[in-house]
């Protein structure tokens, strides 16, 4: 009986070994067509209007088209459009559509869907809203051309409109542009290179992206996010695998074909992973940004966000957050080095401790417990508030380090409570630097206050009066000196501490080809052999 | 028997209410806002006020509540803050992949873990108990996630046997279905099967001291049907408790194992929801389990009446 009982028992394991064994090996997808992707997280909101999520942008870029795109010489090329003129007073610019355009529910572009989606834009975009503040009218003109007219002479519209990052100001029908800027729009329906396949969308956990047979691609070769969308690939599935240590196995086991921000610790392992390729493709890059709250005390005080940013110290936070050197570079341009505004003016280029205790206490600091929130949910912001911690205890600060989810974060940070009321005296985040390139864009030195301003509503009249100079300068040798004006100011002023450009690159499969360097990563040219 | 049925299910009404108060109020009293989740990170709080605003998170609390249960006892659960997707459809999506997953593992474990602990009890003391008994402490020790990625790495990335991660519906096929749910089943079960080995052995070795035991022996019964027939049926009451409580656990509690395996399940969906303030979700989603709980008890007390004749409702 005991023999038979185990015996049975074996067999019913072997069993479960003979059923594994039976079903085969996983199977990589065999169609070489169909491209599988992790993307740096799962989407679940499809409006990249209404949110300023990257994940959103990127969707974006999958089914809608743009105006205008940045190349990679950071140069407004046309992309929706066959032509554009600017007339002589330079108030008025006339767009004329290229032809073919078509959205995917096979409708022609008009003028009317690029005015309603531009308006649509211009409610949640900083660097739209600032181009509506200037503009008169937006008018069709025939059922290719439209015309946009200003108040006075701007001199970002085009880079406005060719933004490279969120919020683009992507083509949509105008009668999904209408939906009001603060509500998800209904359907995904655009003129880009690839369709949105709705019935398989899961939100959160895939996207499905099918060739948009339809789409008509400039002649011109790709760069950036400029030039001819040739779309090389059937289908795109964005699968989100929340554990990466999974998503990671998964590649190299061949059951996707790329990761796009795998985490730099698994970096190492993966280089050494046959058959996986890490590509560095944004050369751009990403930052982190130590924002101080202006409204509380003891941040109220210019002499002590002087002290904090003669405290703290770039490479800490680099070392911190990123830890290899191949994917670090220390930068103190507020608008990301190697780049048209990139300038060292005004930046404190090293610590200087016993300047930030003198400023401390030329400040008054009473000795109040600094409230610093850190998301510890978002591994590559969670390293930043630590070092942050021990900067400011290092001259003599109290600090009440606390812990939270990023969401938690985002609901307390825009409160302008007193702190003992739920406010907050530091948060730390990151951006892609493809977000700060310009006074205008970077909303770090934003300095409309409580009203208009970003979080920490730092309040300044005269780097406000600048960022208008910049805004109305048309001159691109004036507008760098506009910007290094508006940098020295933001650091008199303690707007925010950059902690460092970083790279966050893709890793993937070595028989995938043609993937486009830019600020985003883009799926068409990439092909599958 | 029938009163009694339908006295539990009419329960379930209360229950759920209750539940339904008690989650609305706690999200509401939680930290974070969705409408600054939705806005994302560069909005300015105008614009966070006003998708707030557009919400309708700015209007009183117990009005957002009325409005809620008006629309639950319609049926309609809501549409999720974030992906604007209707609730039900967001668990419908995710209900096949939590039930596939729970039903292999229960399956799997009972099937394994009865016999252990009855041969457990059966060999009292011998290396066989002692080795049960050890793989139980292990079993309830071990992570999830730990055996998870030892069996990715052994069974996926060394042998190549199975796929690493991922979910198959069954209506693409058995095949594929199943190739997805071994490696799951695999890890998840080993605390199940710790779990129920070690109540089964417990059970099975009080029975196997009682008088009717011996009788069964002494009128010549062969052990197999001893044990089966006359101990196994009689200790059947906790086992079946225990697998019913194993149940209610894998339904709502899996999310490690669907984030090791990346099985888009009802855990995950809890999760994500929870992480993104998505009230309706984790609503509706709780709502669900506290139903599900009412009815997997009522089903295991009815089935206490198949091992014991002397229970009555």
């Amino acid at each position: 009986m005991r023999a038979g009982l185990t015996r049975r028992f074996a067999v019913g394991l072997g069993a479960v070994g003979l059923l594994a064994a039976a079903i085969g090996p996983g199977t990589a997808q065999d169609n070489k067509k169909v491209l599988k992707v992790v993307m740096h997280s799962g989407l679940r909101i499809t409006d990249p209007i209404i949110t300023t999520a990257y994940i959103a942008r990127n969707h974006g870029y999958m089914i809608y088209d743009t105006l205008f795109a940045t190349d990679e010489r950071f140069e407004i090329k046309p992309q929706m459009l066959k032509e554009y003129s600017v007339s002589d007073d330079k108030l008025t610019y006339t767009f004329t559509l290229r032809d073919g355009l078509k959205f995917h529910d096979g409708a022609p572009v008009t003028p009317e869907d690029c005015i309603a989606s531009i308006q649509r834009w211009g409610k949640r975009d900083g660097m739209g809203q600032k181009l509506m503040e200037y503009t008169a009218a937006l008018k069709a003109v025939d059922g290719k051309t439209f015309t946009l007219t200003l108040k006075q002479p701007y001199g970002l519209v085009l880079a406005s409109l060719g933004k490279p990052s969120s919020n683009v100001p992507f083509v949509m029908p105008k009668r999904i542009a209408e939906t009001p800027a603060d509500k998800n729009v209904p359907e995904e329906i655009g003129s880009g290179p690839f369709r949105f396949v709705k019935a398989e969308f899961q939100p959160g956990l895939k996207a499905v992206y099918e060739k948009n047979p339809d789409y008509v691609p400039r002649s011109e070769p790709p760069s950036w996010l400029a030039g001819g969308k040739v779309v090389k690939l059937d289908r795109v599935e964005w699968i989100n695998i929340p554990d990466y240590q999974t998503a990671v196995n998964a590649l190299v086991a061949g059951e996707i074909d790329y990761i796009e921000q795998p985490p730099h610790d698994f970096l190492a392992i993966l280089k050494k992973s046959p058959g996986i390729v890490i590509n560095n493709y944004n050369k751009l890059g990403f930052s982190g940004m130590v924002r101080m709250n202006w409204l509380n005390p003891p941040f109220d005080n210019p002499k002590i966000r002087q002290a904090v940013l003669m405290a703290v110290n770039q490479q800490d936070y680099l070392d911190a957050q990123i830890g290899d050197p191949d994917y670090m570079t220390p930068c103190m341009a507020l608008f990301i080095c190697d780049t048209p505004n990139a300038t060292d003016a005004g930046a404190p280029m090293k610590p200087d401790l016993a300047k930030a205790k003198q400023l401390l206490k030329e400040g008054g600091y009473d000795g109040r417990a600094i409230v610093i929130m850190q998301p510890t949910d978002l591994a590559i912001v969670a390293p930043l508030a630590p070092v942050t911690a021990q900067a400011l205890r290092g001259i003599g600060m109290k600090v009440d380090l606390q812990s939270m989810d990023w969401q938690t974060l985002v609901g307390r940070r825009a409160k302008q409570d007193p702190v003992d009321q739920g406010g907050w005296n530091i948060f730390h985040t990151t951006w892609a630097n493809a977000d700060l390139l310009n006074p205008i864009a970077n909303v770090g030195v934003n300095g409309k206050g409580k009203v208009g301003g970003w979080f920490g509503w730092a309040e300044d009249a005269e780097i406000e009066t600048l960022r208008d100079a910049y805004a109305r300068e048309t001159d691109p040798a004036k507008q760098k000196e506009i910007a290094a004006a508006v940098q020295k100011r933001a650091y008199d002023m303690g707007f925010y501490y950059p902690t460092g450009q970083y790279a966050a690159p893709l890793a993937v499969r070595s028989n995938l080809t043609g993937i486009l360097p830019g600020p985003a990563p883009v799926f068409w040219n990439i092909e599958k052999k | 028997m029938g009163r009694f049925v339908a006295g539990r299910l009419a329960a379930t009404l209360p229950v759920m209410g209750v539940v339904a108060v008690i989650v609305f109020a706690l999200l509401r009293l939680a930290p974070g806002d969705p409408a600054a989740i939705l806005a994302g990170d560069a909005a300015s709080p105008e614009q966070i006020v006003a998708i707030r605003a557009r919400l309708g998170l700015d209007e009183p609390m117990i009005r957002q509540f009325a409005g809620w249960i008006w629309r639950l006892l319609h049926g309609d659960l809501g549409t999720s803050i974030i992906s604007n997707q209707p609730v039900l459809r967001l668990i419908g999506d995710r209900i096949e992949p939590t039930l596939a997953l729970a039903t292999t593992t229960i399956l799997f474990a009972v099937a394994v873990a009865v016999p252990l602990g009855v041969i457990a009890a059966w060999r009292h003391g011998t290396w066989i108990d002692r080795g049960v008994m050890a793989f139980s402490v292990i079993g309830f020790s071990v992570p999830v996630f730990v055996l998870g990625y030892l069996w990715i790495f052994g069974a996926a990335m060394q042998l190549r046997l199975l796929p690493v991660q991922g979910y198959v519906s069954i209506t693409q096929g058995f095949g594929p279905f199943i190739e997805r749910l071994v490696l799951p089943t695999l890890t998840l079960s080993v605390i199940y099967i710790a779990l129920i080995a070690r109540t089964t052995r417990a059970s099975v070795l009080e029975v196997l001291g009682e008088d009717y035991i011996r009788t069964a022996r002494a009128k010549g019964l062969a052990e197999p049907r001893v044990l089966t027939r006359h101990a196994l049926r009689n200790a059947a009451v906790p086992v079946i408790s225990v697998i019913g409580l194993g149940i209610t656990l894998l339904i709502s509690g899996v999310v490690v194992t669907e984030s090791v395996f990346n099985l888009p399940g009802l855990g995950r969906l809890t999760v994500d929801a929870v992480l993104a303030r998505d009230y309706p979700v984790i609503q509706g989603v709780i709502l669900l389990f506290s139903g599900l709980y009412v009815l997997i008890n009522l089903g295991i007390d009815l089935a206490y009446l198949i091992f014991d004749p002397r229970i009555r409702y």
